[in-house]
């Protein structure tokens, strides 16, 4: 069976991104780049799952500017089997993302789909639970545990209150939560081979699919700031700090 | 505009973060529908006909809805979406998981986590773990969003008695089915919507440290218990403790961090509390760049002294 894992290209997780002094966005010119970090515990999970025999190939698909086959050269360093790139500069919301995605399973029909469960440039934890309605399948959002039966797969989600154990009729879309695996190192021969791997470009038009965002950015600010704290030498100071200074005991 | 809010709940009693959401629709418009949807919850439907500014309760119920099964829930929302503007849930593992799938049915965008309603079209949002505040506008026709529960305060459950009217079920999907679940009973309040919340990270050590230092704290100051990602990772803490950019955003009168170093995704879900104290033994930890009160010390000693002192 196939697997499919779209994989996005964002902001290293470990920058602290600052915004522009006219407040039309966040800098990220020069700024480090990386596959967003729930996609490759998605493309870990997917490649597992071919180690193991369930799955017969992985498919990885990003969406975005040029440089987006960096992200997927690495998806496939990590193991996927081939790439597809959607190839557009136009800004790309989650809702034209998964119209892009839905296209592709169209043409790819994967039995499993599994993606991050948000990217941490947007933060919008969407992407997975709109394709999965645009492709008319069931969905199981937030996994730490994924198990492939016969037609069926078996998630666990972390919810609110604890776990859930749900059970979805394949084709699935599954979206990835942190401890659903620990994603391999990748080594420099599969960096090699990655580059050998196969990789189709797409533009939306050759997938009839209009992106045009429905959402506009009107500026983007920075948070309000807290103000300075203090140090306090003892736990009699801190008590004595939260009593009578803060309130808050 | 018309707003509709999804109702939270375990259909025996109705989620806090529902009152969140409804406070944000009134932001919207001064009547507000909700729609519960379960099996035999007809009482959380009565009770969230008391919330104020609530002026209609749809409630629906069948085994399909019993465990918010987002490809049942998000059809049943389908019947009733034609008739409003704003579509409104919490922005919680259920609403999260949800809504986006509501908007695309619609073909309609959906704005994720409003910390702020500005007009009919205009949210403002956080991005990259909060970072960073977008103000954003739709223009669609109908507006699905998930609130950020801090920040609207919980309407009161008053002397209003909206009509509950009783919509009918679709039927199951078919696509899905619920299995099981673990959710973890305590006496201590939920970490969501808790006023103080002690939390532990990594340097805890283990999961009995964290019963044993951290526990005693939570029940002298009648808190919840949080953790940071690397502990919950570590086995140390369950999963729905977790505080951060992808765990819960909490924003409680006093925040308690111990043994949390505070990387930029843990701060995300933590520094719109009103208070926070840091203790740590590590005085270049980011956590003392947040902290109102930093408290540099062995948290091994520090925590125990100040629960027994307080």
């Amino acid at each position: 069976m196939k697997i499919l894992v779209p994989v996005k290209r964002v902001v290293d997780y470990n920058v602290k991104v600052r915004v522009k002094s006219d407040q039309s966005g966040v800098d990220i010119a020069n700024v480090k780049m990386s596959m967003n970090p729930f996609d490759e515990i998605a493309i870990e999970e997917a490649v597992r799952l071919r180690e193991a025999g369930v799955a017969s190939e992985v498919i990885a698909v990003s969406c975005g500017v040029t440089q987006c086959t960096e992200t997927l050269r690495t998806a496939m360093a990590i193991g996927a089997d081939r790439a597809i790139l959607i190839e557009t500069s136009e800004e790309l919301q989650p809702l034209a993302v998964a119209k892009l995605l839905n296209a592709i399973v169209d043409k790819e029909k994967p039995s499993l789909i599994i993606l991050g469960k948000q990217a941490i440039d947007d933060d919008c934890n969407q992407t997975g639970q709109m394709l999965a309605a645009l492709a008319r399948l069931p969905q199981a959002t937030f996994a730490s545990k994924l198990e492939v039966l016969d037609n069926e797969v078996h998630v666990t989600r972390e919810i609110d209150g604890g776990l859930e154990v749900v059970s979805l009729r394949m084709p699935a879309v599954v979206t990835t939560d942190l401890r659903l695996n620990e994603p391999r190192f990748i080594t420099l021969p599969n960096i090699v081979k990655a580059k050998k791997k196969q990789l189709e470009t797409f533009k939306p038009e050759d997938l009839g699919v209009d992106v045009t965002p429905r959402i506009k950015t009107l500026k983007v600010c920075e948070p309000a700031e807290r103000g300075a704290g203090v140090r306090v030498v003892d736990v009699d100071q801190l008590i004595d700090k939260l009593k009578n200074v803060a309130k808050v005991i | 505009m018309s707003v509709l809010v999804i109702a939270e709940h375990d259909n025996v009693s109705l989620k806090v973060a529902t009152l969140n959401t409804i406070a944000a629709a009134l932001a919207l418009s001064g009547a507000v529908d909700v729609l519960v949807a379960g099996d035999a919850c007809q009482g959380v439907a009565a009770e969230v006909a008391k919330a104020v500014g609530v002026s209609k309760v749809f409630v629906t119920e069948s085994p399909a809805l019993a465990n918010a099964l987002a490809e049942n829930v998000s059809s049943q929302v389908l019947e009733l979406a034609k008739n409003y503007t704003h579509i409104l849930f919490a922005s919680t593992a259920q609403g999260k998981n949800v809504a986006p799938r509501v908007a695309a049915l619609l073909d309609v965008a959906q704005i994720s986590d409003v910390t702020r309603v500005i007009d009919g079209q205009t949210f403002e949002r956080p991005i990259y773990a909060g970072n960073a505040i977008a103000t954003v506008q739709s223009s669609d026709a109908l507006m699905v969003l998930t609130i950020r529960t801090t920040a609207f305060d919980a309407v009161a459950l008053g002397s209003n008695a909206a009509p509950v009217q009783t919509m009918q079920a679709v039927t199951d999907s078919g696509l899905s089915q619920f299995l099981s679940k673990a959710i973890a009973k305590s006496d201590r309040p939920e970490l969501a919507g808790a006023k103080i919340i002690v939390s532990g990270g990594r340097a805890l050590g283990s999961a009995e440290k964290f019963t044993e230092i951290m526990m005693p704290l939570a029940d002298k100051l009648g808190a919840a218990m949080g953790a940071s990602r690397a502990a919950v990772d570590a086995g140390y803490a369950p999963n729905d403790w977790q505080v951060g950019q992808t765990g819960k955003i909490v924003a409680p009168d006093l925040y308690v961090a111990c043994g949390i170093s505070g990387a930029i995704q843990h701060l995300a879900g933590m520094k719109d509390s009103k208070v926070i104290v840091a203790i740590n033994k590590d005085s270049e930890a980011p956590i003392f760049s947040v902290a109102d009160f930093g408290l540099e010390a062995d948290l091994f000693q520090a925590v125990p002294e100040l629960t027994q002192k307080l």
